[in-house]
C-alpha cells in the first residue's frame, strides 16, 4: 500500500471510529442488509477492503450510494463492528472531494411530485452531496 | 406538563396530521407541546462520521432552547427524532465533537446533552402512561386490525435509541390496544422500507415497501400506522392494498379529535 492510500485508510478508520479487526467474518451484516442485491460489495466486504486498504474499487462503487443507513448491520453484528459507519466514511471521502457530489440541485425538480415529502429530499442531500 | 417540541420540515407540509393530531392528543393527554422558536431543519438524517459537527448544529440549538427552558424535547418524527438522540448521545459521549460544536456556537454554558429526548410515542408510555390514554378513549377502536410500521429510525441503533426491543418492539402495539383496537404482528415491521433511495432509485425503494405492505396484507392488517412520513410516501406510492395512516391519527379517532381538525 503506498503512503497516500495508507493515509485514506487511516482517516476512514478514524472518521467512522470502526475497527475493522474485530470481524469474525461470519457475513450476518451482509445478510441482513436490505440493499444487499443492489450492492455490487456487500457490508461485509467493506469491513475487509477497508481492513486491506482495497479503497479505490468501494469508493468508485455504486454501492456506496445504496446503503440505506438503516442500521439493521450495526444492531445484528455479533462482534459490534458497525458495517454502516464504514460505508458512510468511504462515501464521505468520495463526496467531500470538489466536484464530487453524488446529488445536483438541478437533479430534483424532474424527480419530485405533489406528494413527495420534503424528507426525502433533505436525506438525499445530506447522504449524496456536499 | 409543558415540554419543548421540534415538528420538523415535513410536519409542517406533507405530513400535517402528523403534527395537527400529535398536538391535539397531548392537551387531552395533559401535555402540552410548545414549538421551539426558530427551530431549523435536522437534516434528515444524523452522520455517523466523527469529524463532521457542522451537521450537528441544528439539532444541538433545538436541545439548547429545550435545555433553557429546562424541558424534555419531543419529537414525533421518526427521522427527526432519530437524529436528534444520536447528536445528543454524541454530545455526551464524543468530546472532540462536543469541543468543536461548542467553539462553534460559544454557549455561556457549554451544551453537553443534557436534555431528556423523547418520541412522542415514548412520552406517552413513559410520562403519560398507556393506561391514562384508556381512560381518555372515547371512540374505542374495536375489532380494527391495526399493523404497526416501526421501520428503521425509531428503534435503531438500539444502543442510542433505546427506545424498545430492536427486534421485537411492542411499544406501538401496546398504544394499539389502549385504544381498543387489536395489534397484528407481522414479520417486516422493522425492516426499512427504502428510504431516501426513492430520490435516485424508485423501483428499489419500490420492491422494499412492497415487501412490507405484503407482509402485512398477508397478516390481516386493516390499516398500518406509521410515524415517519417518507416511510409513508414510500408504501402508499408503491401501491400498499392496506392504508397507512400516522399514529398520531389513530389517537385522534380513538380520543374523539379527528374530526375537529
Amino acid at each position: 500500500m503506498d503512503n497516500k492510500n495508507s493515509n485514506l485508510q487511516a482517516e476512514i478508520v478514524r472518521m467512522s471510529g470502526v475497527n475493522p479487526r474485530k470481524c469474525m467474518r461470519c457475513g450476518k451484516c451482509s445478510a441482513t442488509c436490505p440493499a444487499y442485491d443492489e450492492m455490487e460489495y456487500h457490508p461485509h466486504q467493506f469491513v475487509y477492503m477497508v481492513e486491506n486498504g482495497e479503497l479505490e474499487p468501494l469508493m468508485k462503487s455504486k454501492s456506496i450510494y445504496k446503503c440505506l443507513t438503516c442500521f439493521a448491520c450495526v444492531d445484528r453484528c455479533p462482534r459490534g463492528v458497525e458495517p454502516a459507519k464504514l460505508v458512510e466514511a468511504v462515501r464521505l471521502a468520495v463526496i467531500r472531494q470538489q466536484g464530487k457530489n453524488h446529488l445536483k440541485p438541478e437533479d430534483i425538480p424532474p424527480i419530485v411530485d405533489e406528494d413527495l415529502p420534503q424528507q426525502a429530499i433533505v436525506t438525499a442531500f445530506r447522504k449524496y452531496a456536499k | 406538563m409543558k415540554v419543548s417540541y421540534f415538528p420538523g420540515c415535513t410536519l409542517k407540509t406533507h405530513a400535517k396530521d402528523l403534527d395537527t393530531y400529535a398536538r391535539k392528543c397531548a392537551e387531552i393527554l395533559g401535555i402540552t407541546l410548545e414549538e421551539i422558536e426558530e427551530w431549523q431543519c435536522c437534516g434528515g438524517a444524523f452522520t455517523t462520521a466523527k469529524n463532521e459537527s457542522a451537521t450537528k448544529l441544528s439539532s444541538v440549538r433545538a436541545l439548547k432552547a429545550a435545555k433553557d427552558k429546562g424541558q424534555a424535547l419531543v419529537t414525533v418524527c421518526s427521522a427527526c427524532h432519530n437524529v436528534i438522540k444520536q447528536t445528543n448521545y454524541t454530545m455526551a459521549t464524543d468530546a472532540e465533537v462536543r469541543m468543536k460544536v461548542n467553539n462553534y456556537m460559544a454557549p455561556e454554558e457549554p451544551y453537553a446533552g443534557e436534555t431528556q429526548v423523547y418520541h412522542y410515542l415514548e412520552l406517552i408510555r413513559d410520562v403519560v402512561g398507556f393506561d391514562k390514554v384508556r381512560e381518555k378513549v372515547v371512540n374505542p377502536l374495536k375489532g380494527q386490525k391495526i399493523g404497526a410500521y416501526y421501520g428503521c429510525l425509531l428503534l435503531r441503533p438500539n444502543s442510542v435509541m433505546k427506545m424498545d426491543d430492536p427486534e421485537n418492539p411492542q411499544i406501538i402495539e401496546d398504544l394499539i390496544r389502549a385504544l381498543g383496537a387489536t395489534p397484528v404482528v407481522y414479520p417486516y415491521r422493522n425492516e426499512c422500507c427504502g428510504g431516501y433511495t426513492v430520490i435516485e432509485d424508485p423501483e428499489f425503494a419500490g420492491r422494499k415497501s412492497k415487501i412490507i405492505t405484503e407482509s402485512a396484507k398477508g397478516h390481516g392488517v386493516d390499516r398500518l400506522v406509521t410515524a415517519c412520513p417518507l416511510c409513508k410516501y414510500n408504501l402508499v406510492k408503491n401501491g400498499s392494498e392496506v392504508p397507512v395512516v400516522y399514529f398520531t391519527e389513530l389517537m385522534a379517532e380513538a380520543l374523539g379529535v379527528k374530526e375537529m381538525a
